[in-house]
């Protein structure tokens, strides 16, 4: 799937516009290698040819010429414009938005990247759209100033917090490429960033429909706690993050900031995600962002499915890593089954709002 | 021409007294106002500096060296390259010229006798160390992690309080910066020595004039800004944190209006040492000399004009991108008119292959590298693709260390036997002047394809794909610390049992050369009176005739 091959010397060309900004990469080192290589030869040239024959000489003296000197202000001068020409034409390619482009909204977290479609699809650090359409991002921040940044359309902005930035693009290859933040934001900087998924109309429509991959739950859980949903930037194997490691911690009595105890099993994961600020683990701070609305049910089974699995021992007393429902909630919302597409997510809400309130008021 | 001969001293007995062994208390160093003493005060705070800001640019290539952050973790990478970062620019870069060599050799070369302000002179070196060490505390102790730029709002809202410290630090040694160019436009001005005309000046010190008038006009800017950063984190004025109504771009503008021209700080004074490298060891009069000296003013002037270009992807109007673009590369022009210069100097000359020759050489081949690749940078439409990725980490490598650094060197190897009186071991000056060559483009040219690549900077971990040419960059850093440690040794060696160098080794006109090495606390013996041109290797020149010269010291 990754086009950027192994040969690492040149970046994949997958926008409108790539190629004239190739070219224009192109025309600026061919102006290099003509200076460049003038001077490297006349300098290695004088230095061998004029190189010391008798110690403390006084070679002729040589004031200057005024023709040269205009010479060599006026050339480099002429060429230094046709490259602001032609980099002005490039600027204005990229940066002024067409008016037909379908639009994006892209806001920037520390450190995450969250997409909304026009027809109401969300995603976390990953951007499916389709090949041979205009993009528009409209794009703003919640915290500090962030950059999209997508080498294979060479193009990025900064997104920019109290105001909104823009950046187009029209996808030409179908494919997986690069997302970054350009801007550094803080600690997971670096880790900021995912997956453009360039595809053919065909394949977006599916997507759009809702029709997922052949992952096993643990994998489409590790996928979501890893890269789509950007939960490891907080929750690092580590435990130095911002939230605790969630490493062998299902079938554990995890103790509270309230100063209970409780066990972490499938209701607990699931109301943590959902209603994070209702228990928080000790130590911790009550600052995780709700995700209700961007997961559905199936993705909160497959997480919690990846969570068990991460202490083998629990995973094998509380049921097999195939099974994906969450057994206590289950019981509670049996006249309500959770939504199984990712286009209704107002539905979806109502019954896990409802699984985790019954599942506490249980305890 | 009899009358300039008074300039020289008798050379048949060697004084007793000279800058160095006049006086040996703790307190002559410390509280001495010769601006020979306060410059070696500089050479070994810069040193410890830039030895400090090289074990952190070690730390963050041995990072790199696999795609996962696994030798630092994020966190601590970003304390570590802001640390790089911080300690480079302002505690060795902008200082390390201006404040060792010249303030040792502005005031010989004019033939004055110290600076016009001996005591503020002192006054900077110690505005330089409190700050300095006021910094260092902070990086390390308190952990910055805002980068070397302070972006707003992160550094306002988002990270800790040691940003203030540093800021502090900063905004400190902004003073003895101030100071340094104070000191050198009034001297430069009134201390010339009789016959010194403006057009007999050596290029050192016209590059060193250009560089005063960018430290007195552009370093207030950034006192001012890092006010206002203190002012918004403590008081929340509003100024730049949106949340509150202000708008984090303007500090982008302030930021780079004194940081841009900055650069110009670090390079200006090196291209004025490569100007006196290159006729001094051509034996020839530069080439075009009032166009290499107005092409330093027009660098200062236009350089102030330029610093939107780090604002192209920031959200600026594209018109403004538009006018900063084309300034951009028209500050280029004096640059390629120097190198042009410096070049035709060659033509026709006398070349020896010295070391600080050979770090000329290596001067021109990396600043060549580094101002064309600035071209793609002021291409608006260019610098989308390439703006803070390694690209940017490449170029500006070039410029600071290619440039600057490498000047630095090549200074500090032509004027040592000037300085301490002592020859340095030229067999391992070129060995270390051609590993730095080698190590520093194996270093920095990966990273231009990087760049390319689309490998975005402060990235502490990265995509897999890109590990080869991150490994070549370690290993390059690797040869390059080699190259830079063996100078600290034989530099220091040859303090210890090194040859005395004589007065004036190669035989050149300058003023400075005209004095014993080390010179006199008060510089000359007698006030030298200047009758002949800049960089005058003719035979009547006032120097003893070559001939004699030749026999003495070969």
């Amino acid at each position: 799937m990754q086009n950027n091959s192994w040969i690492p010397l040149f970046p994949d060309q997958a926008s409108s516009f790539a190629w004239q900004v190739d070219a224009l990469y192109f025309y600026i080192i061919a102006v290099c290698l003509f200076f460049g290589i003038g001077v490297v030869i006349a300098v290695f040239w004088f230095a061998m040819k004029y190189r010391e024959t008798e110690k403390y000489a006084s070679p002729e003296e040589i004031h200057g010429s005024n023709v040269l000197e205009i010479t060599w202000t006026a050339i480099p001068f002429i060429i230094a414009m046709t490259i602001f020409v032609f980099g002005t034409y490039v600027f204005f390619t990229l940066y002024r938005m067409p008016a037909d482009a379908t639009e994006v909204y892209v806001v920037g977290k520390q450190w995450m990247w969250k997409f909304q479609h026009e027809t109401g699809q969300r995603e976390i650090n990953e951007l499916h759209i389709p090949v041979n359409t205009k993009i528009k991002l409209v794009m703003t921040t919640e915290d500090v100033i962030h950059d999209v940044f997508i080498p294979a359309f060479r193009t990025k902005a900064d997104v920019v917090p109290g105001r909104y930035t823009y950046l187009w693009f029209e996808a030409t290859k179908p494919g997986k490429y690069h997302l970054y933040c350009a801007e550094y934001c803080g600690l997971n900087h670096s880790g900021m960033g995912g997956w453009v998924y360039v595809m053919e109309q065909r394949d977006y429509d599916n997507w759009l429909a809702g029709n997922v991959s052949n992952q096993t739950p643990v994998e489409a859980g590790q996928d979501l706690f890893q890269n789509k949903l950007g939960c490891a930037s907080c929750h690092q194997d580590t435990g130095s993050g911002r939230g605790p490691s969630l490493k062998g911690l299902f079938g554990k009595d995890q103790k509270l900031s309230n100063g209970q105890t409780i066990k972490v099993d499938e209701s607990y994961i699931h109301e943590s995600i959902l209603n994070p600020q209702a228990q928080i683990a000790e130590g911790f701070q009550p600052i995780m962002p709700t995700f209700k609305g961007q997961v559905t049910e199936d993705q909160i089974n497959q997480l919690v499915a990846y969570i068990k699995s991460l202490n083998p021992s629990a995973a094998n007393s509380t049921g097999s890593n195939s099974t994906a429902k969450p057994n206590a909630p289950a019981a509670n919302t049996a006249t309500k089954p959770p939504a199984t597409t990712n286009t209704n997510t107002n539905t979806t809400v109502k019954p896990a709002a409802n699984t985790a309130s019954n599942a506490r008021g249980n305890k | 021409m009899m009358e300039t001969v008074a300039v020289t001293r008798d050379t048949s007995k060697k004084p007793e007294l000279h800058y160095l062994n006049n006086g040996y208390s703790v307190a002559s160093w410390l509280l001495t106002k010769d601006h020979k003493r306060i410059a070696m005060l500089y050479l070994m705070s810069v040193s410890f500096f830039f030895m400090l800001g090289g074990i952190f640019a070690a730390l963050i290539r041995l990072e790199l060296m696999t795609p996962n952050s696994d030798l630092l973790e994020a966190g601590t990478y970003n304390r570590v390259f802001t640390a790089h970062g911080v300690i480079m620019v302002f505690l060795f870069l902008i200082p390390a010229i201006p404040a060792t060599l010249g303030n040792f050799f502005v005031p010989l070369m004019i033939g004055a006798k110290d600076l016009a302000f001996p005591r503020i002179n002192l006054l900077s070196w110690y505005l330089y160390m409190a700050g300095g060490l006021i910094a260092a505390y902070a990086l390390m102790n308190g952990g910055v992690d805002t980068g070397w730029t302070f972006y707003v709002p992160y550094s306002t809202t988002f990270s800790n309080g040691w940003v203030l410290v540093t800021g502090l630090g900063a905004f400190v040694i902004g003073f003895s910066s101030i100071l340094t160019g104070l000191n050198f436009i009034v001297t430069i001005h009134t201390m010339r020595a009789p016959g010194m005309t403006w057009f007999r000046l050596p290029l050192f010190i016209w590059s060193h004039y250009a560089t005063s008038l960018i430290m007195i006009l552009g370093t207030p800017v950034v006192a001012i800004t890092i006010l206002l950063l203190a002012l918004e984190r403590v008081a929340k004025i509003g100024i730049f944190d949106p949340a509150i109504g202000g708008d984090p771009i303007l500090f982008q503008h302030l930021f780079w209006f004194y940081s841009h021209p900055a650069v110009y700080i670090m390079v200006l004074p090196s291209m004025g040492i490569i100007s006196e490298l290159i006729a001094n060891f051509s034996r020839k009069r530069i080439f075009g000399y009032e166009f290499v000296a107005f092409s330093s003013i027009a660098i200062a002037v236009i350089g102030f004009l330029v610093w939107g270009h780090h604002l192209f992807v920031s959200g600026q109007s594209v018109y403004a991108a538009l006018v900063f673009s084309i300034l951009t590369l028209v500050v280029a022009i004096p640059s390629a008119v120097k190198t042009f210069n410096w070049t035709a100097t060659l033509y026709k000359g006398s070349i020896s292959y010295d070391t600080p020759m050979l770090y000329a050489f290596s001067f021109l081949g990396l600043f060549l590298i580094g101002g064309l690749t600035g071209l793609f940078l002021g291409t608006a439409g260019m610098d989308i693709h390439l703006s803070d990725t390694y690209f940017i980490i490449a170029h500006f490598h070039y410029v600071m260390v290619g440039s600057t650094v490498i000047g630095y060197l090549g200074g500090l190897h032509y004027w040592w036997s000037k300085m301490t009186g002592k020859q340095y071991s030229e067999f391992w000056g070129k060995i270390s002047a051609m590993l730095v060559f080698v190590g520093f483009n194996l270093t920095f040219f990966p990273q231009f394809i990087l760049g390319y690549l689309g490998m975005p900077r402060r990235y502490a971990s990265y995509a897999e794909e890109l590990q080869v040419l991150n490994i070549f960059s370690t290993a390059g850093a690797g040869v390059l610390a080699v190259g830079m440690i063996m100078p600290v040794i034989y530099l220091t060696m040859s303090l210890i049992n090194g040859k005395d160098a004589g007065d004036n080794p190669w035989h050149l006109p300058g003023l400075e050369w005209r004095t014993s090495s080390p010179p006199p606390t008060e510089n000359f013996y007698e006030p030298p009176v200047v009758t002949w041109e800049a960089y005058d290797f003719s035979e009547d020149n006032g120097l003893e005739p070559k001939k004699e010269v030749a026999k003495e010291t070969v």
